[in-house]
């Protein structure tokens, strides 16, 4: 379904607004982090992704791991806006029962390809979905969202090894690189930059970008598609809680749920038609 | 003389037999494949090995990814990497989603010999039963692990198998021997005092039983094959039968079979539970059968425990 960069932008304020509504409404959440990977979400769901709420275990469709788990919103609210459930489900997010759980369960939520929520886990999983579409010979990409903070767990490096040596060239990952980890900045609570050298001394084809702007994203996912025997990793800078101008570069809205009024003060300054 | 065989040969010939007959078997193996004989699967089916490198964490969820795409992965290496060290990434990305992984572990508990306390796993079972969705399977010897791969590959989720480096007698090559997951073993009828053990520990409650018959005690030995889920019903009725119960294993005496017997008797018919294993401490670097007369993994133990319950039973 491929939708022009103005329609993604629309896009993108839906997704904005679902976020801030669901978390106000489970008083609890991770706004800042979800806020800041809504153009990459939005672009895989709306313009990249090969897949279909119809047949959500279509074995050639693509998969996306959400390996910082806590960013759930922003899956959730791509997730409902693209079918897979009802929009009503994002506001009973949290809450005992529901679906939606605090990190994503696969098992509960229709769309989603792997739970996920303890950090360095995710992008193994996508590996080993690259590996299995490789053996199977498989046409189907895998995409994975880590935060910059989560670069601290060794597993991820683990899994970065492993994807260069098996040439997972079916293989992009994302870094939403908003420089805000719980604690504070990354440089002052473990530093892990510089992140696309990493990258690159693990073997991956790296591409640094701005992680708002939409065609760059979709330039990046279409350069990773041409590269032969490696996997991509595309470095977005972003802003955490963009969107948001009070939880702009604020850590402490990591994991913090915004009141009422904050509430319709984020829904007036996202804006956008719905 | 009875043959010696591991039950990690036996795994490892299993899998490449059931590996050629099934490609969705994949299997992973971390820079251990000639100790876990993960390699013979290797050499038959060298397209669906995949070394993960000394990077255990990263292999389970690994395999827990293969597995959403509909691949049965065999994951292998020492117990103590996998139930230890990895413990996180099979629960939360194996059993949590109740994913197709099977953690075929070797190299578990003291007879791993003279690599030490280290690479002795005695708290595997413990960590293992304790997580949701879990099965978890410690077989006694070379037929029974073959039968227990077999039947975890059929088996649609996740998965624990507990393996040996060392050569155990081959107790169970007869014609009636049949492997059921979660179903007790009774090898032996008695009504005087039931000793339950498992993996290597079977053998030596079958000693253990000779010993107790020239003395004229009958003990009932129960193999369980299966600690999750545990043959509830078994152990019931040998509480009920016998009245004092010995367990045996080669695992700290703290969270494995001998807890678990224990769990099923308070709640059932609460007798007297004697527990043989490793009493809370670690072990050490030495030859596997002396570590096991050091550390109390013997017949003479179960017996002189069986007598103690006798006693407590009176």
């Amino acid at each position: 379904m491929k939708k022009t960069c103005e329609e993604l932008r629309e896009v993108a304020k839906i997704l904005r607004k679902d976020i801030v509504k669901m978390l106000t409404e489970s008083k609890s959440g991770h706004p800042g982090g979800s806020l800041s990977a809504v153009e990459i979400m939005t672009t895989l769901y709306f313009d990249e992704m090969n897949i279909n709420p119809e047949n959500c275990s279509n074995p050639d469709r693509d998969r996306f791991v959400l390996s910082k788990g806590h960013a759930a919103p922003v899956l959730y609210a791509a997730l409902a806006e693209r079918g897979f459930f009802a929009k009503e489900e994002l506001m009973k997010l949290r809450k005992t029962g529901a679906i939606l759980q605090g990190h994503p369960n696969m098992n509960y939520i229709p769309g989603v390809d792997m739970s996920t929520g303890s950090l360095g886990q995710g992008i193994s999983a996508a590996v080993g979905m690259a590996l299995a579409g490789k053996l199977d010979n498989k046409e189907y990409r895998v995409y994975t969202l880590l935060g910059d903070g989560e670069l601290g767990e060794g597993q991820v490096w683990e899994a970065t090894m492993c994807a260069s040596h098996y040439k997972l060239n079916n293989l992009t990952a994302f870094v939403d690189f908003n420089g805000l980890q719980i604690d504070g900045d990354i440089t002052k609570v473990m530093n892990s930059l510089p992140i696309d050298e990493k990258f690159e001394a693990f073997g991956w084809n790296v591409i640094c970008i701005d992680g708002h702007d939409i065609e760059a994203i979709k330039n990046a996912i279409n350069e990773a598609k041409n590269v032969k025997d490696k996997p991509t990793v595309v470095v977005c800078k972003t802003i955490k809680g963009k969107g948001v101008s009070f939880m702009e570069n604020q850590a402490g809205w990591h994991g913090a749920a915004p009141s009422k009024e904050q509430c319709e003060q984020a829904l007036a300054e996202i804006g956008g038609d719905k | 003389m009875m043959k010696k065989i591991a039950t990690r040969e036996a795994y490892g010939n299993t899998l490449a037999e059931i590996g050629k007959q099934n490609e969705n078997i994949v299997v992973l193996d971390a820079d251990l494949s000639k100790s876990t004989k993960t390699a013979v699967f290797k050499g038959e089916c060298p397209e669906r090995f995949l070394n993960m490198g000394i990077a255990e964490g990263n292999m389970m969820t690994v395999a827990a990814g293969l597995a959403t795409c509909g691949k049965i992965p065999f994951a292998s290496t020492f117990a103590i990497f996998a139930a230890g060290r990895a413990f996180e990434q099979i629960r939360n990305s194996i059993a949590y989603p109740k994913l197709n992984v099977k953690v075929c572990a070797t190299h578990a508990g003291i007879t791993v010999g003279e690599d030490g306390a280290s690479h002795q796993a005695i708290e595997d079972i413990s960590l293992m039963r304790s997580i949701p969705n879990m099965v978890v399977i410690c077989p006694s010897d070379a037929v029974e692990a073959s039968a227990a791969v077999k039947a975890v590959a059929e088996y649609n989720g996740p998965c624990y198998v507990r393996l040996g480096r060392l050569g155990v007698n081959v107790i169970n090559d007869n014609q009636e021997y049949k492997f059921e997951m979660g179903k007790a073993v009774k090898l032996r009828e008695g009504n005087e005092v039931a000793i339950i053990a498992t993996g290597m520990m079977v053998d030596a409650a079958l000693e253990a039983y000779n010993i107790l018959a020239e003395e004229g005690i009958k003990a009932r030995v129960i193999n369980i094959h299966t600690i999750k889920p545990i043959d509830e019903d078994a152990i019931a009725a040998a509480a009920r039968d016998c009245g004092v119960i010995v367990t045996a294993e080669e695992h700290s005496v703290i969270g494995g079979l001998g807890s678990a017997v224990a769990e099923v008797v308070t709640s059932t018919y609460p007798v007297p539970v004697l527990r043989v294993g490793v009493k809370d401490t670690f072990g050490e670097s030495g030859s596997p059968v002396e570590l096991l007369e050091k550390y109390g993994l013997t017949a003479d133990e179960i017996v002189k425990a069986v007598k103690k319950g006798l006693e407590l039973r009176k």
